[in-house]
């Protein structure tokens, strides 16, 4: 694990902020882990705000809204921020078609909710993993067996991202009732909400409340969910096997704020928060957008920039992916735009491995990148799996420290996809 | 405005780090060393240095224009190799000698292999070697200290490995380099020096060098006189190239193991072998050639000595 320059100041003081509603939305009919969903509407539509557009017949999916009242225009191939290229419903917001802001009632009968019509709401809302995974929650509210211990992420470890941060400073009150519900669908005992050092505001804010808070030393890629289940709890998630495995269960605080939305308010997952920043920006912010904003109109929105962006990253700088285009949409696991100018983003010559073992000392998941690079180069997929290769993380650590700039998060990918085949 | 996006793999952040940057502070470590050197030899031992570095990077420039690769000459691992081979010198060789000792370094040391990184052995003690089997007789006449004439004579090592005690010899002497020997591994307060800003700025861990020097000190204590337990064991780590050797060259990245519990394998290994020659070998120095085997054994040393993987 290495200490990295946070840079989180650009927008840690900067409030919630909602986007204005965007003249179009391009919502991708595949935001998490599992089966791309079918559209449940076509061309010509009209569809209410929250109105559910996309669903798949499978068991690991998860549902998709749509983020305005408005005019279905097409359901086409779009550019995809982790995809690259995916189907999206284009939607042209229209106040005919209903409200563009719904104002939700407090439920008042959550107490009196079961575990199970709390999932089946959970499952209704389209929620999927917020800090980057979007593997469907719903299924991780429903353990093969019993989970002793719920860690809420609120660790943010990647630079400049400081969407769960405000979140857990804002809506502190709605996370800790988001929990609430987590663990009675969990039936969990052990809660601990982890939150890195580097953020004492959030930590304060959470202490008010009777609950474990644990502190984290601030250091990548402390948020990942092995990484964090080591720091928290001293256990190691056995190779090949899920938290599950352990009676554990990682939920990250956005995620969490979105199932007191859905429980309380009755309110899909069809907004979240995005932090827009770097250090070309003049006006960096963390906005409430809509799943499906086009990132230009963020972009637009926190401009004059002060240079034309040489790379766009959707995510933060270790772990996010850079953009091909800015069209590409905010989806629900969308956390930054990332935007870098031409000083920061150069492309940097490769040299050869000197064999420092920076990499070795500093991996996470205890690998020998630098070997599983050699191995990957030759394609000698066998012995770069023998390294390790299918345990990585991709958590970006080793490329980080490398002195030589060698691509080896790229070779082990690579490595990985390879083993698969 | 997206026609000119850079689109890469992640991480999308580095480290202010570079080859260039880690060969040239290594190679600034190994200043004070040298400037002792010749303070303690004289200017000869500066010609040795200088011509051994040029010849080097000269090499290192006909060799890869000469295949038609990058030119790395400027990135320092060349200049250090040159330095690290005219630091195992005696200060009064003929000035043929560190040249023919360079071009070895490089040539069969280093670009044979592909170049930096690939190499298995440590280029500058390849050169060493073959110098030394080559014309031992220049490669064991050293200079005596502080006199600045080729007065021959022998090293305090060579006395203790035939079991003498030192006569007239300090360890304050051994210390600070008031004995002959090679240009860079005489004056060991100057190598401290070096070796300490080295690992204080991280650049090496204390893995190999600790456990390289302790091995040596405690087996010479064992075995060093003719009773057990009553080796000068103090002289043997002051003497001869075990601090040069410990801290500048079984260090080098390249050819050592990439762990620190493979490191701290390697640095006994190259402990044994030394004090082995040392004591009962035919030369009275060890270290060049405790070195260059365990750089033969890294492969291995690593494939035994891997991190444990996460969850297993």
């Amino acid at each position: 694990m290495v200490r990295l320059e946070d840079n989180k100041f650009y927008t840690a003081d900067k409030p919630l902020e909602a986007l204005p509603l965007p003249a179009k939305v391009y919502i991708p009919l595949s935001q998490h882990l599992g089966k791309p969903c079918f559209p449940l509407v076509k061309a010509g539509d009209c569809v209410s705000l929250g109105q559910k557009i996309g669903s798949a017949d499978a068991h690991v999916y998860s549902l998709v809204h749509s983020s305005v009242s408005g005019r279905i225009k097409a359901v086409t191939d779009w550019p995809h921020p982790v995809l690259g290229r995916a189907k999206v419903v284009v939607i042209e917001a229209d106040d005919s078609c209903g409200p563009q802001r719904i104002d939700y009632s407090l439920r008042e009968d959550v107490d009196k909710l079961t575990p199970e019509s709390i999932k089946n709401i959970i499952f209704d809302s389209g929620i999927v993993g917020m800090g980057g995974a979007s593997f469907p929650t719903h299924i991780k509210l429903n353990p093969p067996k019993p989970v002793e211990a719920l860690i809420i992420n609120g660790a943010e470890c990647e630079p400049y991202l400081t969407a769960d941060y405000r979140l857990m400073l804002e809506k502190t009150q709605e996370i800790i009732k988001g929990i609430e519900l987590v663990e009675k669908c969990l039936g969990v005992k052990k809660v601990f909400i982890a939150i890195e050092d580097n953020k004492p505001q959030a930590i304060k804010a959470f202490r008010r409340f009777n609950y474990n808070v644990f502190v984290l030393s601030s250091a990548y890629p402390q948020g990942g969910e092995k990484q964090l289940i080591k720091s928290v709890l001293n256990k190691e998630v056995p190779r090949g096997k899920l938290p599950f495995d352990l009676g554990v269960v990682v939920h990250n605080v956005a995620t969490v704020f979105a199932i007191y939305q859905a429980v309380y308010l009755n309110k899909p997952l069809y907004e979240r928060i995005v932090t827009v920043t770097g250090s070309i920006v003049n006006k960096p912010k963390n906005l409430l957008v809509r799943i499906g904003t086009p990132i230009k109109e963020l972009i637009a929105y926190c401009s004059p920039l002060k240079e034309d962006p040489a790379k766009i990253i959707s995510g933060g700088p270790m772990m996010g992916i850079a953009q091909y285009s800015d069209e590409v949409p905010v989806i629900k696991s969308t956390n930054g735009i990332l935007l870098l100018g031409k000083k920061e983003a150069v492309p940097l010559q490769e040299e050869y491995c000197i064999r420092c073992g920076a990499c070795v000392r500093e991996c996470p998941a205890g690998l020998l990148p630098c070997m599983i690079n050699l191995a990957s180069e030759r394609s000698i997929w066998q012995e770069a799996i023998s390294y390790g290769a299918l345990d990585c993380i991709e958590c970006g650590v080793c490329s980080y420290v490398c002195p030589a700039n060698r691509r080896l998060v790229q070779s082990i990918k690579r490595a990985k996809l390879e083993a698969v085949r | 405005m997206t026609d000119s996006l850079l689109v890469n793999t992640s991480p999308h952040l580095h480290k202010k780090e570079s080859v260039k940057r880690i060969m040239w502070l290594v190679t600034l470590s190994l200043v004070p060393c040298g400037l002792a050197g010749i303070f303690i030899f004289g200017l000869g031992a500066l010609w040795i240095i200088v011509l051994a570095i040029l010849a080097a990077v000269i090499t290192e420039f006909v060799l890869q224009a000469a295949t038609r690769r990058r030119i790395t000459v400027f990135d320092g691992s060349a200049v250090l190799t040159g330095l690290l081979l005219a630091y195992n010198l005696p200060a009064d060789v003929p000035f043929w000698l560190p040249v023919v000792g360079a071009i070895v370094s490089i040539a069969i040391g280093k670009q044979v292999f592909g170049g930096l990184g690939q190499n298995i052995f440590n280029p500058a003690l390849v050169g060493r070697v073959f110098l030394m089997a080559s014309w031992p007789k220049y490669m064991t006449t050293f200079v005596r200290p502080l006199s600045y004439d080729a007065v021959t004579s022998a090293t305090p090592l060579a006395a203790l490995t035939e079991g003498k005690a030192l006569e007239g010899i300090s360890y304050l002497d051994l210390f600070l380099g008031n004995r002959p020997g090679c240009i860079g591994e005489v004056c060991i307060l100057a190598l401290l020096i070096g070796a300490a800003f080295l690992l204080l700025s991280k650049y090496i861990s204390w893995h190999i060098p600790l456990s390289y020097i302790f091995t040596v000190g405690l087996l010479s204590y064992v075995f060093g006189a003719k009773t057990l337990f009553a080796g000068d064991w103090f002289s043997h780590i002051l003497s001869g190239g075990l601090i040069l050797g410990a801290f500048f060259m079984a260090t080098d990245y390249v050819t050592s193991p990439l762990t620190y519990k493979g490191q701290f394998v390697f640095g006994i290994g190259c402990g044994i072998i030394t004090v082995v020659i040392r004591l009962w070998g035919g030369y009275p120095e060890g270290v060049s050639y405790a070195i260059l085997i365990m750089n033969a054994a890294t492969p291995i040393i690593d494939r035994y000595t891997r991190p444990r993987i996460y969850g297993s």
